[in-house]
């Protein structure tokens, strides 16, 4: 093996080693570009370019006929982003109404699944547990399969006279015809009836306060219940990676000193958790916000548009009604989001306890344990690449 | 079992009720991937009226048969694997690359490099979607295999994937290979990347996995019948386009033969794939 070799080439040649290494910095220029060449095309072709002529779309009024570049297309200013977030139109009305309908997804499904995914690492890492295996392959299987597939599955599942539903029914209850059912699940808490003429009123994106406050229709819960199916063994994964990390000394000398179960866990496992939960929920943010496979393969934004993402409303708004302005409009919007959103929770999640570890002791974390910040780099793939999408 | 040597814990009991959870939730997990095949190989009628059953009288196969008849299925399976297949291979070797260069060549420019990768993995894939079609549409490759795959050739996440590894491994080999006079290309293609195999495994099952499961991409690039993919010609099932009725029993068959490939990756490297801590990058 060229080990030997190497401890003896080097040993006694290595000034002249570095003198070598030196000339190599110089002729590395062209071969450190030629090496990042074919992604910094790609992604440069493929994104940044892209992004600038959609840039340029979302303020024109393209039509969608020949090039959005040619001379024949005007620009409009800021009405395809005015008509949709200070109108009253149907515009407006269908852009509120996703809004609307993603962020009790997200409000759903981002704690659910985070907890779910604590929940299931917690159990899996039990020192005793025999066929430790076994569980983790059956939590995380449903993140490797498409989301067309679950979602296929999710419509049979959650049809009327469904599997579901015969399980309810053995309880003697009666479930719901799930893909079908628009009512909003806290409109169904508050027993139903219509809207009090006080919250009726067009209010904030063009939708009353009472259609705010109707919770994720009942066919949302389904699509919620999917993502926390979906991503929870992922996430789970992250978890389970950064409790073998901490080990079970620091949970052993919490024991001596008397602590019980519950307080070593909140007091002493879960602040060392911080920087993996952080992760788990800025990942489980951007993907909710991405809502898209599920919705274009199950339910196309229906019943009643309460399945309606701001994700499907933008392809649909381009692709299906050729409105390619006000659809790469919504994309934006949409991109703001997630960054708001992702910066919120970094402002509160990220300084808010004083006793939290420094961000010194984080990095060290960090650099202990690579897998752990290398496996939210597969999770990103997985999310932005459509997978599980959330 | 860190729990039941506490003090104050009720031993072996407790141990057993939280067992029985984990083994209930479990099932929660498994069953219905096992009402899909299930109910993949019942009639219609009986898929509908008893979808719960995992056990039929009159097992039939005539769903898969109607998939086959019926639908593009072979040719949505083969556009899937030609795109899969290429995807994989252009990403093994791009990022690989890529990787390499940013993790131990110096070059001007290479911080720039750096950052751009890392504010390509912040935009979201699905606000792309109208970009990406637009440039695609003005390349003039759109609907055809090229508009597929060349813009998923190359993953940020892989190229971070795969410099991480590289920083990790000693680089005393390498400077050996180039006293003994190799270029850099020789340095890397027969003496690193050969060391680099567990990390080209994460690649290529993350590329395998996400370009077989992706959707909304070939949504944009693609609309002609012959280009359609698995996920897409499942989709278009999905929204009922094979005969009347419910066809649920059809449209669980095609869901779970998309689901084989990736499943049969899963298992075997179920390892790899999920043992976070040792594997891929450590060491």
């Amino acid at each position: 093996m060229p080990v030997d070799t190497t401890t003896q080439v080097r040993a006694p040649s290595s000034a002249p080693g570095r003198q070598r290494a030196g000339k190599g910095i110089h002729n590395q220029t062209g071969t450190g570009w030629l090496f990042v060449s074919p992604t910094v095309l790609i992604l440069g072709i493929f994104l940044f370019v892209p992004v600038l002529m959609a840039a340029w779309v979302s303020v024109s009024d393209w039509s969608g006929r020949g090039s959005p570049l040619s001379s024949n297309v005007n620009f409009v200013g800021a009405s395809n982003y005015a008509e949709m977030l200070g109108g009253r139109g149907l515009a407006a009305r269908d852009f509120g109404t996703a809004i609307r309908n993603n962020l009790y997804y997200v409000i759903f499904v981002v704690p659910l699944q985070t907890a779910a995914a604590l929940g299931l690492a917690f159990m899996v890492n039990k020192r005793a547990l025999r066929g430790k295996g076994f569980f983790r392959t059956a939590f995380y299987f449903p993140s490797v399969t498409s989301s067309v597939a679950i979602t296929v599955l999710w419509l049979f599942l959650f049809s009327a006279s469904g599997a579901v539903n015969a399980f309810l029914s053995a309880f003697s209850i009666t479930g719901p015809n799930w893909f079908q059912d628009p009512r909003g699940v806290f409109h169904l808490l508050m027993g139903g009836g219509t809207a009090p003429a006080a919250l009726a009123e067009p209010g904030l994106l063009g939708i009353s306060t009472w259609e705010w406050i109707s919770g994720p229709s009942v066919a949302m819960c389904a699509f919620i219940l999917m993502a926390i199916f979906t991503t929870s063994g992922t996430f789970m994964l992250l978890f389970l990676a950064a409790l073998q990390s901490i080990g079970e000394e620091t949970d052993e000398a919490a024991m001596v000193d008397g602590a019980s179960a519950w307080q070593r866990f909140w007091h002493v496992t879960l602040p060392m958790l911080r920087p993996t939960m952080f992760t788990v929920i800025t990942l489980g943010l951007i993907g909710t916000w991405q809502v898209f496979d599920q919705i274009y393969t199950g339910s196309k934004g229906g019943p009643s548009k309460t399945t309606l993402t701001p994700a499907f409303l933008s392809y649909q708004t381009a692709f299906e009604a050729q409105r390619w302005g006000r659809g790469a409009a919504i994309a934006f919007v949409l991109f703001a989001i997630i960054v708001i959103f992702t910066l919120l929770q970094r402002l509160i999640l990220g300084n808010s306890d004083p006793t939290q570890p420094s961000r010194r002791d984080l990095r060290a974390q960090r650099t202990r344990n690579t897998a752990a910040t290398t496996v939210p780099v597969g999770a990103v793939t997985n999310s932005t690449g459509g997978g599980s999408g959330g | 079992m860190a729990e039941s040597r506490s003090p104050g814990d009720r031993g072996g009991r407790g141990w057993l009720i939280a067992f029985g959870v984990l083994i209930l939730l479990a099932l929660v997990y498994i069953f219905p991937f096992l009402v899909q095949v299930a109910n993949s190989f019942k009639s219609d009628e009986e898929a509908t009226n008893a979808g719960l059953a995992l056990w039929s009288a009159n097992w039939t196969s005539a769903a898969y048969t109607t998939l086959f008849n019926n639908s593009d299925f072979a040719l949505w399976t083969m556009n899937s694997l030609i795109v899969t297949v290429l995807v994989t291979l252009g990403r093994v070797f791009f990022v690989s690359l890529a990787g390499y260069a940013l993790a131990r060549l110096q070059f001007p420019g290479r911080a720039v490099v750096f950052v751009m990768l890392i504010g390509v993995m912040a935009v979201p894939g699905v606000v792309l979607m109208i970009p990406k079609f637009l440039v695609i549409k003005e390349l003039g490759i759109y609907d055809s295999y090229p508009g597929m795959i060349l813009p998923l050739l190359v993953d940020a996440a892989g190229v971070f994937i795969m410099k991480n590894f590289f920083e990790s491994i000693p680089v005393a080999v390498e400077e050996a290979a180039r006293i003994d006079g190799a270029g850099t290309f020789r340095t890397f293609w027969s003496i690193v990347l050969p060391m680099a195999r567990p990390a080209l495994m994460t690649i290529i099952i993350l590329s395998f996995q996400g370009s077989w499961n992706e959707l909304n991409h070939f949504i944009i690039s693609t609309q002609s019948p012959g280009l359609t993919t698995l996920t897409r010609g499942v989709a278009s099932l999905a929204s009922g386009q094979l005969s009347s009725g419910n066809q649920y029993p059809i449209k669980l068959a095609a869901a779970t033969l998309m689901t084989i490939p990736v499943a049969v990756m899963f298992f075997i490297f179920q390892r790899r794939i999920m043992n976070t801590t040792g594997g891929a990058v450590k060491d």
